[in-house]
């Protein structure tokens, strides 16, 4: 990459309005071929925003788009992918019960004289993945029979299937693990060293400087800068993202909880007992004490998600059961499991979380209303109390509660639902990934959130892929692999990520 | 300019608003039958009973079936569902109470016996689609397909596959009596339709009806029990188009098993989704179905004033409806407003272009 080649894109004084708002005012972007380029900011620092205006999703208000020297203005997603931009976002946005091969070329099948030549469009699809040495992939296989993580990889591929000379990634890690970003790393540098130009985005700090050459800052919609990776230090790169001082939020969220119970004696809040169901569980003993943070550990698809499932009643057990207590409580739906004070916050935040059409206020009190029934409506008083509370305790923004909650980032969704669950003041919250696809000052606020709810005497599950937060905020950990509980860790000043990884690792060797 | 500008933004919130073109579309039908005849808008006060008399009291008395259905029609839709059945459930409602008042009295007291008998049994017919929906799973469109063909068996098996008339003075009263003037039927719809507002929005079931229809996944996940709400908005939708089925044969005395609530679930579907309602589900708007209502009952009187052949009236019908999805359309106004902005930047242009011309050929001639 050098300085002086003409940008394959070049963005300046990109202003973008909706009603009200000025979500991005007027901010630049410079991307050179042959580079990776972060875009850092923190949630609703205009990241999306600003994709969104580069693709053709959202129309500008002032400033000018130019590729390759030429200046554009595309309508859509469709101009602009013709300029050769490509685009793939944090969630897969393929279709799963179509073939790999139909995928890749989905648009661009080959034809011939009787319609689509499926022989030659599979041949295509298989150079395509090879290009990215994805080669061993069977074109004809269900994609849905592929991990996530390959899934994006397919993804990619059939974005580079257009010849795209410009690739952005929005946030295309948040659901991989170390191996899978690994291998995501080695196809983006292959593509770099092709001259392609990427936007990556991403929250984590250590993958922006394993793989990134130069970075743009946003913050609140406006333009900080434009630096080399290697100019900036993690310290001076966050400082920059929230705009003020990170000592007040190096310690947050640090004071791991070492007081210790005598667990033979206390009776649990919850007990379940071999708790279990065909294809997703092993049957598994869990126990919660008041005021615990428990925490579970294991790799994706380790069955944790599953074990949430079904302590919080979003799915029933085929074996076990579940005391609260000391009493057995049938955990049948999320409604039975809400009345029985347990709140559930899925991973799936856009399927299985949010209200998409709803605004900020009745995605907020839904839960509560549910527990409460239809009949009985919360007053207008009553909801601007709890909205107003968890808006400004959690810090929400915009601190708008007629918002749709279909247009907030991520991580102010992901604070709304936090909202929705502590509002039915459960005794136990499952938080499954909260954190996940979120930036450090949000992250805080909601390990904040978790400590400050076990110190009021309420228990947590505390469910994530990053292991130092889990180990941070847990009392004890709960260690699942292939759908079975291998371990219990008592957490303690000589418990680390690392212990956990020794432990998933140990039972792989016996 | 701050004043202009309000005022073109609150111009373009109304004409986004589905229920703005709703009345435009009334306000232009009647234009049409003003034209054809200016005394249409008309009313009077009948000397002898004071009831008003008019063609717009014609419409909102022919409105009233097609304004019960409308509602419950509204609430289904909103939950992602659809309820194909209201046309035979009016007819099962009529044909229950025509039955049964051949055979009784006609003193007030059948009246209501036989109005209770056929909304009980339109609550169940209604209540059996929303078990199949909630409990068996079943897609809304089968369900209530299923329901459309076995209501229409069930109304002739009621009675006899004979159309059947029937005499009581107090069931007659609620499609032709007034009340201070107005007629008995169309209060008695808009009571039903502010009863019926009032429940959903001021309890939480309109809230709870639009988390379904938008996001059934999450909803659950947030406690609602959907199969409640299900079952509660089919039995209503049921309920109320057995409510449309009195009123529609309470006007002749009549049910002609084959031909009342015929296609009626189509002017419901089109008053809804009129009405700004997506089909897709989630937010509705009551308002929006009793404006769509109105004008399907509008329209369907214009056909007739107009003297549109019987042949026609369904291809007229349809083409109003287009206009009106058209220009409700986001993207079609869209393309409009920026067609009217090229021609305004463009306006200057031809015009130097004819001068230019104009000049040439001046100085052609010169």
């Amino acid at each position: 990459m050098t300085e002086n080649a003409t940008p394959s894109v070049e963005m300046r004084g990109i202003t973008v309005e909706f009603p009200g708002v000025k979500a991005l005012d007027g901010v630049g972007l410079r991307l050179f071929p042959g580079e990776v380029h972060a875009l850092m900011g923190e949630n609703g620092a205009g990241k999306s925003t600003l994709i969104k205006a580069l693709t053709g999703v959202y129309r500008t208000t002032a400033g000018s788009i130019s590729v390759e020297g030429e200046e554009r203005s595309f309508h859509g997603t469709a101009d602009a992918q013709a300029a050769g931009i490509a685009t793939v976002y944090q969630e897969v946005n393929l279709v799963t019960n179509l073939s790999i091969g139909e995928n890749v070329m989905l648009g661009h099948e080959r034809r011939g004289v009787f319609g689509v030549n499926w022989r030659a469009t599979h041949r295509a699809a298989s150079e395509a993945l090879a290009r990215l040495g994805l080669g061993h992939l069977d074109t004809h296989k269900q994609l849905s029979s592929l991990s996530i993580a390959v899934q994006q990889l397919v993804a990619i591929c059939r974005a580079m299937v257009i010849n795209a000379r410009v690739l952005i990634l929005d946030e295309p890690t948040s659901s991989l693990d170390t191996n899978e970003v690994a291998g995501l790393f080695e196809v983006m540098r292959k593509l770099r060293d092709d001259g392609v130009a990427i936007l990556f985005v991403s929250h984590f700090l250590d993958q922006i400087y394993e793989i990134s050459d130069r970075m743009t800052i946003l913050r609140n919609g406006e333009f900080v800068g434009e630096h080399p990776t290697a100019d900036l230090d993690r310290h001076e790169l966050i400082a920059k993202m929230i705009g003020k001082d990170l000592n007040a939020l190096k310690e947050l969220g640090g004071n791991r909880r070492a007081e210790s119970r005598n667990r033979a004696v206390e009776q649990p809040l919850i007990e379940a007992t071999g708790i279990g169901r065909r294809g997703s569980l092993a049957p598994t003993d869990v126990q919660v004490y008041r005021g615990e943070v428990l925490g579970i550990a294991g790799l994706l698809g380790s069955g944790r998600t599953e074990l949430a499932r079904l302590l919080s009643g979003a799915d029933r057990v085929e074996t076990g059961e579940v005391a609260m207590h000391g009493e057995k409580v049938d955990l049948k739906s999320p409604a039975a499991g809400l009345a029985n004070r347990i709140a559930y916050s899925t991973e799936n935040r856009r399927d299985e979380g949010i209200v998409g059409d709803l605004t900020v206020r009745e995605n907020m009190i839904l839960g509560l209303q549910a527990q409460r029934g239809w009949a009985r409506p919360i007053s207008k008083k009553e909801q601007n109390e709890i909205v107003e509370r968890y808006i400004t305790a959690l810090g929400v923004r915009p601190a708008d509660p007629d918002r749709l909650i279909k247009n907030l980032s991520g991580g102010n969704q992901q604070k709304v639902l936090l909202g929705r669950w502590l509002a039915t003041q459960p005794e136990l919250l499952i938080l499954d990934e909260p954190t996940r696809g979120i930036d450090v000052g949000a992250k805080a606020e909601i390990q904040e959130a978790v400590a400050e709810l076990a110190e009021s005497g309420k228990s947590v599950i505390f469910i994530s892929s990053e292991l130092e937060e889990v180990v941070r905020l847990s009392e004890r950990i709960v260690v699942l692999k292939d759908h079975q509980k291998i371990a219990e860790i008592e957490n303690g000043p000589d418990v680390s990520a690392q212990t956990i990884v020794d432990v998933i690792a140990a039972e792989d060797q016996s | 300019m701050n004043e202009s500008t309000n005022r073109t933004a609150g111009l373009r919130r109304l004409t986004r608003n589905p229920m703005f073109w709703g009345v435009i579309a009334i306000a232009v039908l009647l234009l049409l039958n003003l034209i054809k005849d200016p005394g249409y808008l008309a009313i009077s006060v009948n000397p002898a009973n004071g009831h008003l008399v008019g063609n717009l009291i014609d419409i909102l008395r022919a409105s009233a079936p097609v304004l019960m259905i409308s509602l419950g029609m509204a609430l289904v839709i909103a939950t992602g569902g659809i309820d194909l059945s209201v046309g035979s459930i009016m007819a099962v409602a009529g044909a229950t109470s025509m039955v049964f008042l051949k055979d009784a009295g006609s003193d007030p007291g059948s009246a209501f016996a036989a109005l209770g008998l056929s909304l009980g049994l339109a609550a169940v017919l209604g209540f059996v689609n929303g078990a199949l929906v909630a409990f068996v799973g079943l897609q809304p469109f089968i369900s209530t397909l299923v329901m459309m063909l076995a209501g229409r068996g069930l109304a002739k098996v009621i009675t006899g596959g004979q159309n059947t008339n029937a005499e009581n003075g107090t069931f007659r009263w609620i499609a032709n009596g007034y009340a201070i003037g107005i007629p008995v039927v169309f209060v008695l719809a808009i009571l039903v339709v502010i009863l019926v507002g009032f429940v959903v929005r001021r309890s939480a079931l309109g809230l709870m009806v639009e988390a379904i229809g938008i996001n059934p996944k999450a909803s659950r996940m947030a406690g609602v029990k959907p199969r409640g709400i299900l079952l509660a908005v089919y039995t209503l939708s049921g309920l109320l188009a057995g409510v449309a089925g009195t009123f529609a044969v309470s006007t002749v005395m009549t049910v002609d098993v084959s031909r009342t609530g015929y296609q009626l679930e189509l002017d419901a579907i089109l008053a809804v989704v009129i009405g700004g309602t997506a089909l897709t589900g989630g937010k509705f708007s009551i308002n929006g179905a009793v404006v769509g209502a109105l004008l399907i009952a509008t329209l369907n009187k214009t056909v007739l004033f107009l003297g549109i052949s019987s042949s026609a009236t369904p291809a007229f019908k349809a083409i109003v409806i287009v206009v009106l999805c058209l220009a409700q359309s986001e993207r079609v106004r869209a393309w409009f407003v920026r067609r009217k902005q090229r021609s305004a930047e463009s306006g200057p242009l031809p015009q130097t272009a004819l001068l230019k011309l104009d000049r040439d050929r001046q100085e052609a001639g010169a």
